[in-house]
C-alpha cells in the first residue's frame, strides 16, 4: 500500500511542478513581448535595493498596521517553507517526520518555532480579511476591484488560513497518535501550538486520528500544490517577480522620463542634415511612437505589471484619483496585465499576434484616465514592489499626442505657443526680459 | 539695477559665475515675475555675477514632453542646448523646479552637461556661506509658517532639506502638513495640467492641497516653484482665505527677512 501513495505523491508532485513551470514559462514569454530595455550598471546598488526593498519591505513600513502583518505571513510563508522540504520527502519517500530521529530534541523545537510562524500566519490573515470585508479600507474596496480581484484577494487569505489550519491539525492529530504509541508515529515530544489543540482530539478511536492525521497531511500538501498553481493567475505572483522588479528598478531620480532616440535623431538630423545617414532602409517599418499596446511597452512595464498585488497604495497617493478624477495608477497596472493576458493567449491559440481590433489605450485605459496624471511620482514613491505606473502613462500619452494628434485643445495650443513664442503662453518672446526693466 | 544678458558678458570678453535661467512662468507670468525679481534681487545684494538668457532663452520643453509631445521637446532641447553650450555655460541656477528637473536629468542624455542648482539651495548655501545675513527680528520670525514640497524638486530629485533649512534660518514656526516630503500632495499643474482644465472630478487637486495647506493654521504657505505658487494662491482664494494667508516662494521670504 505505502507504494501505492508514494506513487500517487510523485505524481501529483509531478504535475503540479509541470504546470507551474508551463505556466511560468507563458507569462516569461509575456513579459518578453515588451520592447528591450537596457540597464546601467552598478549592480551593488540593484542588489542593496533588492535586500532593502524585496526582502526588507522598506516601503511597507510608511504603514505600520499592514506593515507588521504582511511581515508575520511573508516571514512565516519563507520559513515555513522549510518544513515543506521534510513534508516533500516524506511523500516520495513513504517515511513519516524523517528529520525527527537525527534532529533528535531540536526537532520539537524547530516545528515549534514552525507552528508559530503559522499561527501568526493565520491571525495575520484573519486581521487582513476584517480589513477589508468589514473595515472596507478605502484602498481595498475601489471601483476597480470590483469582481475577480476581490475574490481573488479573499480567496488567498482563505487558503492561506485553510493550510495553516491543517498545519496545526496535521501536527496536533500527530500528538495523539504518538501518545497513544500508534505504531509508524515516530516519537518526538510535543509542540508548542499543537500542544495546545491536541486535547480537541481527545478520546478519538486510533484509525479516526490516522484517518484525520492523513486526510490533514494529503489535504495541506496537495493545497500546497494547487496555491503554486493559482499564484501566476493571481495577484499573489508578487511574492516572487517583488525579488526581480527591485533589481530592475530605475536608480535614476524618478524625475526623468525615459529619452526616446529616435525622436532626438529625427530632430538632429532635420537641424543638421548632414549627420543623417544615407544607408537607411527605405522599407523599413518605423516604430511606433510611445505605447498603444502592450507590445509598445518595455519588458519591465510588462513585468510590473505581473508584481502588482493591487495593494493600492499607489492610487490612494495619487492626487488624481484622490480628488474624484477616473485615473487610478492600480488600474493602469491591473489593466496591463489584463491586456497581457489577452495577448498572451491570443499567441497560444494563433502561433503569433493575430490583430483582435482591440488594444490597451482606449479599449482598457481611456484617454481621459491618462491625461488626468500630474506626473507627480507619488504613485512611484508609494509601490513597495519597485512599479512605475508613471512609465506607462507618459509612453501612453506619447502615442495619443505623436500617433494619433489626440489632446486636448489646450495643450494644442500650449504647443503652437512654445513652437511660435518659444514659451506655453501666447506671449511675446521679445516680452521675456521686460521684467529686467522694472528692476529697482 | 542693471541684469546683463550672456550676450552683453560675451562682448566684454567675461563669464558670470552662474547662469539664472528665469523659465516661462518667470519670466511671462506676473505672479512668478516677483519671484524672480526676489531671487534677483538676493543675488545682486550678495554680490554674486550673473547673467540671464534675456530673449535667447525658451521653454525648456518639459510641458511638451510630459503631455507626450516628445518632438516638441527634442526641438526646444536642441535649440537651447546649442544657445547654452555656445556661450560655454557651465553652472546655471533656476527658480522653476521643472527647468531644474530637465536640466539635471533630461538634458545630458541631449549632449547639455550643467551645474545646475534650484534657487532654494543656492539661497541655502549662500546663507551657510554667511552671504546672506538675516535681519534682526526678520519679517517672518516666530510666524507660523507651513511648506509645500514641489513634486519636482521633491520626489523626483530628493530635496527636501534645503528648503526647510532656508525656512528655519528665517526662524519661523515650521508646521507640516499630514502629506509632506516624499508623502506630498502634487498642486495639480505638474504633468501639463498647468495648461489645461482638470479632468472631471469631486474637486480640483490645488483645492485639496490648500485646503490642507489652510487648515494647518499658518499665515504663510511657503512655496518653491511658480506653478505650485499660482495653484496654491488659487486654492486659498477658493477657500476665500487670501486675507489671513498667503502664499510666498522662498526668495520672497528671503528677500524681505536678509540685511
Amino acid at each position: 500500500m505505502p507504494i501505492l501513495q508514494q506513487i500517487f505523491f510523485l505524481l501529483v508532485l509531478g504535475a503540479a511542478s509541470f504546470l507551474f513551470y508551463k505556466k511560468i514559462k507563458s507569462i516569461r514569454r509575456n513579459i518578453f513581448l515588451g520592447r528591450p530595455k537596457t540597464f546601467a550598471g552598478d549592480s551593488a546598488q540593484r542588489w542593496k535595493n533588492v535586500l532593502l526593498l524585496a526582502l526588507g519591505q522598506k516601503k511597507m513600513f510608511k504603514k505600520w498596521t499592514p506593515a507588521v502583518l504582511h511581515f508575520f505571513v511573508y516571514a512565516g510563508f519563507i520559513i515555513i517553507n522549510v518544513e515543506m522540504l521534510e513534508i516533500i520527502l516524506d511523500g516520495i519517500l513513504g517515511t513519516h517526520r524523517l528529520f525527527a530521529p537525527a534532529l533528535g530534541g531540536l526537532y520539537p523545537i524547530l516545528i515549534g518555532c514552525f507552528e508559530v510562524l503559522a499561527a501568526t500566519v493565520l491571525i495575520a490573515c484573519v486581521f487582513f480579511l476584517i480589513r477589508r470585508n468589514v473595515m472596507k479600507l478605502k484602498r481595498l474596496n475601489q471601483v476597480e476591484l470590483e469582481g475577480f480581484p476581490k475574490s481573488d484577494a479573499n480567496l488567498i487569505l482563505i487558503i492561506e488560513i485553510v493550510l495553516m489550519s491543517l498545519l496545526l491539525i496535521l501536527n496536533a492529530t500527530d500528538l495523539q497518535l504518538q501518545a497513544m504509541g500508534s505504531e509508524h508515529y515516530t516519537q518526538t515530544g510535543s509542540y508548542w501550538i499543537s500542544g495546545l489543540i491536541a486535547p480537541f482530539f481527545n478520546g478519538m478511536s486510533e484509525a479516526a486520528l490516522i484517518g484525520l492525521e492523513r486526510s490533514a497531511w494529503w489535504l495541506h500538501i496537495i493545497g500546497v500544490l494547487a496555491f503554486l498553481n493559482y499564484l501566476p493567475y493571481s495577484k499573489h505572483l508578487h511574492i516572487v517577480l517583488a525579488f526581480p522588479n527591485a533589481y530592475y528598478a530605475t536608480l535614476e531620480p524618478v524625475g526623468e522620463i525615459n529619452n526616446m532616440p529616435s525622436v532626438q535623431n529625427e530632430v538632429l538630423y532635420m537641424m543638421e542634415p548632414d549627420k543623417a545617414p544615407t544607408d537607411i532602409d527605405p522599407n523599413a517599418a518605423p516604430q511606433r511612437f510611445g505605447a498603444k499596446d502592450v507590445m509598445d511597452l518595455s519588458w519591465k512595464n510588462l513585468m510590473d505589471a505581473y508584481s502588482c498585488t493591487e495593494c493600492g497604495r499607489c492610487t490612494e497617493a495619487c492626487p488624481a484619483n484622490i480628488t474624484g478624477k477616473k485615473l487610478s495608477p492600480r488600474k493602469i497596472m491591473m489593466d496591463t496585465r489584463d491586456r497581457l493576458e489577452e495577448v498572451g493567449k491570443n499567441i497560444d491559440a494563433n502561433g503569433s499576434f493575430v490583430d483582435d481590433g482591440k488594444s490597451l489605450v482606449h479599449d482598457y485605459i481611456t484617454s481621459e484616465e491618462l491625461r488626468a496624471c500630474t506626473t507627480c511620482n507619488a504613485c512611484v514613491e508609494a509601490c513597495p514592489v519597485s512599479i512605475s505606473p508613471l512609465d506607462i502613462i507618459v509612453e501612453a500619452r506619447r502615442y495619443l499626442v505623436m500617433e494619433e494628434s489626440n489632446s486636448p485643445q489646450e495643450w494644442n495650443m500650449m504647443f503652437s505657443n512654445i513652437e511660435n513664442n518659444m514659451a506655453p503662453w501666447k506671449m511675446s518672446p521679445d516680452e521675456r526680459d521686460k521684467w529686467v526693466e522694472e528692476m529697482v | 539695477m542693471h541684469i546683463k544678458s550672456m550676450a552683453e558678458y560675451m562682448a566684454e570678453g567675461t563669464q558670470p559665475e552662474v547662469l539664472f535661467w528665469v523659465g516661462c512662468a518667470g519670466s511671462f507670468d506676473q505672479r512668478a515675475q516677483k519671484i524672480t525679481k526676489a531671487f534677483a534681487t538676493i543675488l545682486d545684494k550678495v554680490g554674486v555675477s550673473f547673467a540671464i538668457l534675456g530673449k535667447e532663452e525658451m521653454c525648456t520643453g518639459d510641458p511638451a514632453r510630459r503631455s507626450g509631445n516628445e518632438f516638441l521637446f527634442q526641438m526646444m532641447a536642441y535649440n537651447n542646448i546649442a544657445v547654452l553650450n555656445g556661450y560655454g555655460i557651465k553652472k546655471i541656477v533656476t527658480a522653476c523646479p521643472h527647468c531644474f528637473n530637465v536640466f539635471k536629468n533630461e538634458y545630458p542624455a541631449l549632449g547639455g552637461n550643467y551645474e545646475i542648482i534650484h534657487h532654494t539651495t543656492f539661497i541655502n548655501q549662500l546663507i551657510n556661506e554667511g552671504k546672506i545675513v538675516m535681519k534682526e527680528g526678520g519679517a517672518f520670525k516666530g510666524k507660523k509658517i507651513t511648506y509645500h514640497d514641489s513634486c519636482y524638486l521633491g520626489r523626483a530629485n530628493g530635496i527636501y532639506e534645503a528648503p526647510r533649512e532656508v525656512l528655519e534660518a528665517l526662524d519661523v514656526e515650521l508646521v507640516e502638513m499630514k502629506r509632506c516630503k516624499t508623502n506630498g500632495l502634487c498642486c495639480g499643474a505638474g504633468g501639463a495640467q498647468m495648461f489645461k482644465e482638470d479632468e472631471a472630478g469631486a474637486t480640483r487637486i490645488n483645492f485639496e492641497r490648500s485646503e490642507e495647506a489652510v487648515n494647518t493654521g499658518a499665515s504663510v504657505i511657503a512655496a518653491n516653484c511658480p506653478f505650485c505658487t499660482t495653484m496654491l494662491m488659487d486654492g486659498v482664494k477658493n477657500k476665500e482665505q487670501e486675507d489671513n494667508v498667503q502664499v510666498l516662494d522662498i526668495a520672497e521670504m528671503v528677500v524681505q527677512s536678509m540685511q
